[in-house]
């Protein structure tokens, strides 16, 4: 991530004293042209990101001060009135409680997996380029598409796929979207499905740039496979593993799309008891279906610091973890 | 990097390897394969004591029958507008703010990269009622373009493009370029941009992509009964107003399909592409 920086400068072109007014004149464009179009060529990103990333987040917080209608507008300041009413809310823990399980349930389980397959990636395997692509595929399957499929591979009914295969093991069938642990499992299944190889691929290419002598001395050491795994592969990779983390935990604590559709009709209640609800759902749900744009906003900045927090801390605990090794 | 890693990776995999990456692969393709089985049987094999397995003969009455279930070609022509505009603009809005980046002396070039290295963190889906309320002020809401404005370039593909540009673009080639009296505008046209052709592509291809799997924006300014993109329309038709099962699979089979032509032909560009960012990050 290391910024690089000046480059020599292109060479000063050559100063002809007095030279014709054409060629000053074309001088000046050059100066131009050197002094301000680098800032043309950047400021778009700036103006995107501006407008429509930047100040929105901040605009959040001033609509979260007031009693405001999605349609008929502000209604007066509150001060901190929704943050207090969010802080007395039991659909926001309960909310809560779920975003985080599901998260934990859905992230630990996908980086463990991906570190194997990436581990066996990185072999002689033959035909390597069918291998890598292939675990990618259910990356290019859109989020929908992934909660239709797996919703009704995850229905209650006994002859669903989920059912079916437990059937096959002698197990009963489980009504998956009734009970809080199994709809957690169901949707965490999903975002495990469809990011576990994209995330295997991006811990291989950094499993490749880890210099071999530091595999040959571990051999030469006597190291079994297994603790040249976590002695060597690991911490070589950690700054990898550290992007991965902070990128899911973005990620995963504003999961919509999957719990959304695993509720079918009503999905922004997250299920009969809202036991899948999570937290951008009951944004999703206070600011376009009760359209209260004001506690909305509420839940939108509370859910940022915990990112914010969330992000912070796993940082601390990858770092802490992979250096003890 | 392509010697070292063949250098290296003399691990050879035992049979364990492949059994466990085939069964992996098994569990990465089934879904898909499962999608096509019930998207191409009846309806009435569905709730019968074992889930259908074998593909059957009605894929096509049931496609006919999404098309005039949900405004299936609207969304698919608002989801190509969307995903063909945005993959041209972040290309070139990219390009241009990688080249200045990797390229140019301008004031405060530092900080401002690392700017755009650290929006990469904010998550920005949480302005989502600011951001509504402004799109409708600005009379966009239900229009494509709605959807296009807050995703024309990202700090992705500037952070990309820059460091492709940096590594395959020899500064030489820049100044003698300017020396020659070119202005920049015409160095990025012809020398960077040529420069970076296969790079920019795999971005085109990533932006492509994402955007036509994007839900929750499309879903709030551009619903279905606006015309919808093809991720709207697809949740709309598994929202419980349809139980029909083969209905709703073959829509997400349609909805699927694109991509995985687009990802079955440009398999090896996409793989290099994500194992790229990971070099980056």
């Amino acid at each position: 991530m290391a910024v690089q920086t000046a480059e020599k400068a292109p060479p000063a072109p050559k100063r002809s004293a007095g030279g014709a007014p054409e060629k000053r004149g074309r001088k000046r464009a050059f100066g131009f042209d050197r002094k301000v179009t680098p800032y043309l060529f950047v400021i778009p990103f700036f103006v995107v990101f501006g407008v429509f990333g930047l100040y929105p987040i901040l605009y959040t917080f001033w609509v979260s001060l007031h009693d405001w209608h999605l349609v008929n507008g502000e209604l007066g300041f509150v001060g901190l009135d929704n943050f207090t009413e969010l802080f007395h809310d039991p659909d926001f823990y309960r909310a809560l409680r779920n975003t985080l399980s599901i998260f934990v349930i859905s992230t630990f389980p996908q980086l463990l997996f991906a570190l194997g397959i990436a581990w066996m990636l990185d072999t002689k395997l033959r035909a390597r380029s069918f291998w890598r692509s292939a675990v990618l595929v259910p990356n290019v399957v859109s989020i929908v598409a992934v909660g239709v499929v797996f919703s009704q591979m995850f229905a209650p009914s006994d002859w669903s796929v989920s059912n079916w295969l437990l059937s096959l093991v002698g197990l009963g069938a489980v009504d998956w979207p009734a009970n809080v642990w199994s709809s957690h499992l169901a949707i965490s299944v999903m975002v495990i499905w469809r990011w576990t190889g994209y995330n295997a691929l991006i811990y291989l290419a950094a499993m490749q740039a880890v210099p071999r002598e530091l595999y040959e001395s571990a051999e030469l050491d006597g190291a079994s496979r297994w603790t040249t795994f976590w002695s060597v592969t690991v911490p070589s990779i950690r700054p990898t593993i550290v992007f991965t983390v902070v990128i899911s935990t973005i990620g995963g604590l504003q999961l919509f799309t999957e719990p959304l559709l695993f509720g079918g009709v009503n999905g922004q209640e997250g299920g009969s008891d809202h036991q899948f609800q999570t937290l951008t759902l009951l944004l999703y749900k206070y600011a376009f279906v009760q359209q209260n744009s004001g506690y909305a906003s509420a839940i939108s900045w509370v859910l940022f610091l915990l990112i914010a927090l969330m992000a912070v801390v796993n940082l601390l605990l990858v770092r802490r973890i992979s250096s003890t090794r | 990097m392509a010697a070292k890693s063949t250098a290296r990776a003399e691990r050879r995999p035992g049979p364990l390897v492949y059994t466990a990456m085939a069964l992996l692969v098994l569990a990465s393709l089934f879904p898909l394969y499962w999608t096509f089985v019930v998207a191409s049987n009846d309806n009435s094999v569905i709730g019968q004591s074992t889930p259908p397995l074998v593909p059957g003969g009605h894929l096509f009455d049931n496609f006919s029958r999404v098309f005039d279930s949900v405004e299936f070609w609207i969304a698919m022509k608002n989801s190509l507008i969307i995903s063909t505009t945005t993959a041209v603009s972040n290309v070139v809005l990219s390009t241009m703010a990688g080249f200045a980046f990797a390229k140019l002396r301008f004031r405060g070039r530092n900080l401002l990269l690392g700017t755009v290295v650290a929006t990469v963190m904010v998550p920005t889906q949480l302005g989502i009622v600011p951001l509504y309320m402004m799109i409708t002020k600005m009379g966009l809401f239900a229009s494509v373009s709605a959807v296009i404005l807050p995703s024309l370039v990202s700090a992705f593909g500037v952070f990309w493009m820059r460091q492709a540009i940096d590594e395959n673009i020899p500064d030489e080639l820049v100044e003698a370029a300017r020396v020659d009296g070119c202005r920049l505008i015409g160095v990025w046209w012809h020398v960077v941009l040529p420069g970076v052709r296969s790079t920019a592509s795999v971005l085109a291809m990533f932006v492509f992509m994402t955007a036509w799997n994007d839900f929750f924006w499309p879903l709030i300014v551009l619903p279905p009964g606006t015309g919808g993109t093809v991720q709207t329309v697809l949740s709309q038709l598994a929202a419980g107003y349809f139980t029909d099962y083969s209905l709703i699979m073959s829509g997400a089979f349609l909805g699927v399909l694109p991509l995985l032509v687009l990802f079955v032909a440009f398999a090896r560009q996409i793989v290099s592409g994500v194992m790229a960012g990971a070099v980056k990050g």
